[in-house]
């Protein structure tokens, strides 16, 4: 909201500079900037009048004006705005004067006619984006008077953002009474006379549910001159508030609203049948709103209607139907208040913003509705004249009185210092809270109705702590209460693994959690996904059920910027749906692409493969990697020749391959990226290590090659040498493998190194030919496997 | 000394100065000294000598025999250092040339930011705990005193899911919610996590981090927030930070505030900067979880974890971090 300083110092003039001004409401709560009513200093620019004008000779658009500007005698100006006319008050700027933006008035002579200044538009003047035509004034301007001083320009515009508890500062009272509290001013309220009523019209208004609408007032004025015209120091106000003038009904009942914080309506009473009902809409209700939009009412909104229908919706704006418009003579205006929760769905569900609704739904005063109303109506007699009819009140006259129980001991704990009681008072009467002294250092306090956000202590307390200042509560060392946790060693924290890849070379990405559900389901066909309700975008309106969504944009994204090798992991939560319940997971998954080892001299280039991937897989599974199988079990989205599925036991714990080649074909990917995705849940947990003897003899190593068939998996072989090798063999690898020549077609070469080792003693040579032979044997005996000499 | 032996020795002298590598010098030393090396013969005409010729003879052979063992032995060093030194040099690499094998890899920078924030208030005896993402009216709005048709809801447009029974939770708050439901006071915890809004500009990505701190037990006060908060600031930027407190609001907490810190702008002015918010448990939130508000009292905060980073890191655009440039990322390793 934007208000006029000079407004404000109307009501409430502290006198400081207005930075000081606005430093003390920002750190009272108040966000609010400081800019000047206008961009640049206007001089030279004066209210001519207008009193001669005639056509131009040489030119058809353009006029010659005689302009009364309160020099020695008339000036001749040449003017080309089409509403230059005799009679009318406008800017002029003077021989000599510079326009904002720069423009220099000098002498000229245009088509031949001298020329001695500029005739100007608002725009021109820079108080508006756009204008039609030359500014014109109200016809009491005083000929000859600097445009700054008439319209008051040396002026600074507020403009407040408030948080949604302070609905309450959404005016020039409002921002007064906070400016008051925090200076310890007083607030100046312009005196008010309750406006004669001459008339006996009045409409009969019922209200449905108090909840949605504690109060209702509102009056009929008649015989108004449709022809009134707003004057300027109100259009500017307004101006200076963002709000364009209209016409006088209108622009008073947003002058109310901007000065007061009630927001108004005023219905052409004429278009109204009969009396007006406040109650939520049935089901399908339909009605056409000023701006021109229909909405049609599904949610039980709240509406104003008149006998045959809405007219209104309550809050939000009014129906075009019963719009005033420039030749209403007989208005009913409306001042009332809704609660926050009858207005904020109406507004939002319809995509709806006005300045009534944004107050509604941060609370206006409940006690208000009178006052405004009255001032309406004074601003209304003076400026379109008119008969005043009866004031139509339903609901609550007064609204409900809140007391609040306050205890001084409660406010010293909760800020952390010791306020004095005086001090306390002093702070809460500012804000126009009564206190009333009970026994054992605690008041009652009672709430204006204007701070309707002040319910319970705590917001009392606020309010003492905000007027005391937050900068002058001390910081308090701590002596912190705690529960320590309980760290398991057995479990390792994420950010460990997270370190140890980045070690191994593996980048972190961290990608939307919303996916492309195309890739998604390429990549997890059968997973139930859940899709976003309101997505910001189709590319992303889908959960993700894999992290692999995320991983292969990213590898394609750089690839696209020329890093063709990536070892990309996203650690993350994966969400699906399992029945009507939501699951969700967090994944550790990775993508390697490009070449085995970076770009180097000195060694073979050759693409990144499965083993290459598994021997990642394996690093991160840390301390419990032995734990763990690797199973050629078949994933959709995964080569089945080149993938695994991971068992911790029998516990499945992921899966990591070579994507399939239909699937890089089908997502017209230049290559096929190896992946790996591990339930961090799954993997997490290490145990604790127990360290066994060391034996202080030496190992004996025996090496076997082995000819097998090609469908001998090398976990059968290992297992196979480890079962026959006994308690000596300490350990088993498989150190090469070889196929082709000497080797028969579906054969392959293993060769199998062995470590013996006791704890007690230095094997002799004999134990360990036994029990080598003992493995050649099981291997020939269970794998067909033949010995190489 | 007699000639000949005097000769001998010269002669010998001479030779092993002359021997050009370990292998000729070898063969010398077995010439001169070994079983049948001509030193060694000279002893053997002992025997045949008179006892006086004899000692004296002997003593002399001796004193040749250490000084060409001497020699023998200076010569061997020598020529070891030269065949140290050819080797050394044939055997030189280029060591500007680049390293082989694996490079590094990083964190991403959030990653990194979560980290250090959690490791600084874990020496504070704040404890991390984490929560669902998909969440329920209830813990994202309704037990932080957030109902239905409050403006607060419209300032972090929701996304939802299943028909709008569920939601992607607006902030990390709902954690502190299941904390309190399952824990009594004393509680101390952060919660860093993933939240989401619908939102997407140059300054708001519909995904983004947030660390939602709270601290429940008896007494807690503003005076203990603001100390806390100090601390943490300092620590994270390592500099003494000036910190303001400024009233605002969050239905959670009451009374409520936002922290600014005093920023220095590259042209040298500075200006003050939001960073966080914070405030009092709201007793409305505590009585929603069944702590007792009269007996305990909290205060609680939260921050963008990826504001953070940028304060710190220098980061002017906030998509970075989810592009997943890897110009950008490989900075942060």
């Amino acid at each position: 909201m934007k208000l006029s300083e000079n407004w404000l110092r109307e009501w409430v003039n502290p006198s400081v500079g207005i930075e000081q001004v606005a430093e003390r409401l920002v750190m009272g709560g108040l966000e609010l900037e400081i800019e000047p009513a206008l961009a640049e200093h206007i001089d030279q620019v004066v209210v001519g009048l207008i009193v001669k004008a005639e056509r131009h000779p040489q030119a058809d658009r353009l006029q010659v004006c005689e302009v009364d500007a309160g020099q020695t005698a008339p000036l001749q100006i040449v003017c080309g705005a089409p509403n230059a006319r005799v009679g009318i008050k406008v800017p002029c700027a003077l021989v000599g004067a510079t326009l904002p933006g720069g423009m220099a008035i000098t002498e000229a002579r245009l088509r031949g006619v001298d020329s001695f200044g500029m005739l100007c538009s608002a725009k021109e003047l820079t108080l508006s984006d756009k204008s039609d035509g030359l500014l014109e004034l109200d016809a009491d301007a005083k000929v000859g008077q600097p445009i700054g001083t008439y319209l008051n320009l040396a002026d600074n515009i507020l403009n407040l953002e408030i948080t949604p508890n302070r609905g309450d500062c959404l005016s020039v009272l409002g921002l007064a009474r906070d400016v008051a509290a925090l200076f310890g001013v007083p607030v100046k309220r312009p005196t008010q006379a309750q406006a004669v009523v001459e008339g006996h019209q009045q409409l009969k208004v019922e209200i449905e549910s108090l909840d949605d609408c504690p109060s209702y007032a509102g009056r009929v004025i008649s015989r108004l001159n449709p022809k009134a015209r707003t004057p300027d120091w109100m259009r500017e106000r307004l101006r200076r508030s963002g709000i364009r003038s209209i016409q006088a009904i209108v622009d008073i009942t947003n002058y109310v609203m901007l000065e007061l914080g009630q927001p108004m309506h005023a219905f052409d009473a004429d278009k109204l049948a009969g009396n007006l009902k406040v109650r939520r809409a049935a089901a399908g209700e339909r009605l056409q709103l000023l701006n021109e939009q229909s909405v049609v009412c599904e949610h039980r909104e709240l509406l104003i209607c008149d006998d045959k229908g809405p007219v209104a919706l309550a809050g939000v704006m009014g129906g075009l139907g019963s719009a005033v418009h420039s030749g209403s003579t007989r208005v009913f205006f409306e001042s009332a208040c809704f609660a926050p929760t009858a207005v904020a769905g109406s507004g939002r569900r319809h995509k709806l913003f006005s300045d009534a609704s944004y107050r509604f739904e941060r609370g206006v005063d409940p006690g208000l509705q009178r006052q405004a109303l009255e001032r309406a109506t004074q601003l209304v007699l003076q400026i379109c004249g008119g008969e005043t009819h009866p004031v139509t009140q339903a609901g609550r006259s007064q609204p409900e009185a809140v007391t609040i129980r306050l205890r001084r001991s409660r406010v010293s704990q909760v800020l952390g210092l010791e306020i004095p009681a005086k001090e306390i008072e002093a702070s809460l009467s500012r804000l126009g809270i009564g206190l009333r002294a009970e026994v054992g250092d605690a008041w009652m306090a009672r709430v204006p109705s204007h701070r309707y956000d002040l319910r319970i202590e705590a917001d009392l307390i606020e309010e003492v702590g905000r007027l005391y200042g937050y900068d002058r509560i001390p910081a308090r060392p701590y002596a912190a209460q705690l529960a320590p946790s309980r760290p398991q060693e057995s479990v390792r924290p994420l950010i460990r693994v997270k370190e140890q890849l980045a070690a191994r070379g593996w980048q972190e990405i961290i990608s939307l959690a919303f996916v492309e559900p195309g890739l998604q389901q390429a990549l997890d066909l059968q997973a139930p996904s859940i899709p976003l309700d309101n997505p910001i975008a189709d590319n992303l309106s889908v959960m993700r059920t894999t992290l692999w969504a995320g991983l292969i944009p990213a590898w394609l994204y750089n690839r696209a910027r020329q890093q063709d090798r990536l070892r990309l992991f996203e650690a993350g939560v994966c969400f699906r749906l399992d029945g009507e319940t939501v699951v969700e997971t967090s994944r550790l998954a990775g993508l390697f692409a490009g070449r085995a080892l970076p770009e180097q001299w000195g060694s073979a280039t050759r693409p990144a493969d499965f083993h290459d991937l598994k021997a990642e897989v394996v690093a991160l599974l840390g301390n419990a990697a032995r734990d763990y199988r690797y199973v050629a079990e078949s994933h959709p989205a995964l080569h089945p020749g080149r993938s695994a599925r991971v068992y911790r036991g029998t516990q499945a714990c992921g899966w990591l391959g070579e994507l399939h080649p239909q699937l890089v074909a089908s997502l017209d990917l230049p290559e096929a990226p190896l992946l790996f995705e591990l339930d961090w849940e799954a993997i997490r947990g290490v145990g604790v290590p127990r360290a066994a003897a060391l034996s202080e003899f030496p190992s004996s190593r025996r090496d076997l090659a082995i000819v097998v068939a090609e469908s001998v998996r090398a976990e059968q072989i290992l297992d196979c040498v480890r079962a026959a090798g006994g308690e000596l063999l300490t350990q088993a690898l498989i150190f090469d493998i070889y196929r082709g020549k000497g080797l028969a077609e579906g054969d392959k070469s293993v060769a199998l190194g062995l470590l013996f080792n006791d704890a007690s003693r230095t094997l002799t040579l004999p134990e360990i030919d036994t029990a080598t032979s003992a493995v050649t044997q099981a291997l020939a005996r269970e794998l067909k496997a033949a010995i190489r000499q | 000394m007699s000639n000949d032996l005097e000769q001998l020795v010269q002669g010998a002298q001479a030779d092993i100065a002359a021997c050009a590598d370990s292998r000729a010098l070898e063969t010398l030393r077995v010439e001169l000294l070994g079983k049948k090396g001509r030193v060694t013969e000279l002893l053997k005409q002992l025997g045949g000598m008179a006892p006086d010729a004899r000692k004296a003879f002997g003593e002399q052979v001796n004193r040749a025999k250490e000084a060409l063992s001497a020699a023998l032995e200076s010569r061997g060093d020598d020529l070891a250092k030269v065949a140290l030194d050819a080797r050394l040099a044939s055997e030189r690499v280029d060591v500007t040339l680049a390293g082989r094998g694996e490079t590094i890899g990083g964190l991403h920078p959030i990653t990194r930011t979560i980290k250090r924030i959690a490791d600084i208030f874990g020496e504070m005896g704040f404890e991390v705990v984490e929560g669902p993402e998909i969440e329920d009216d209830f813990h994202n709005f309704g037990a932080l005193n957030i109902p239905e048709a409050h403006p607060a809801r419209a300032m972090q447009d929701t996304f939802y899911v299943l028909n709008g029974e569920r939601l992607l939770r607006t902030h990390t708050s709902p954690v502190q919610i299941r904390t309190m439901q399952q824990r009594q006071p004393p509680i101390r915890i952060i919660c860093p996590g993933r939240v989401y809004r619908v939102d997407s500009d140059r300054t708001h990505s519909p995904m983004f981090h947030q660390m939602e701190g709270l601290y429940v037990a008896e007494k807690v006060s503003v005076a203990d927030l603001k100390y806390d908060l100090q601390i943490f600031l300092s620590r994270f930027f390592e500099r003494d930070i000036e910190a303001l407190f400024r009233p605002s609001y969050f239905p959670f907490v009451e009374p409520g505030a936002d922290v600014h810190i005093r920023w220095q702008q590259p042209d040298g002015s500075s200006r003050w900067l939001e960073v966080l918010g914070c405030g009092v448990v709201h007793p409305k939130v505590l009585e929603a979880v069944g702590i007792d508000s009269e007996k305990y009292s909290g205060y609680a905060f939260g921050m963008g974890m990826e504001r953070m980073a940028m304060l710190r890191y220098g980061v002017d655009d906030l998509r970075l971090f989810f592009n997943n440039d890897l110009r950008f990322l490989e900075q942060f390793r």
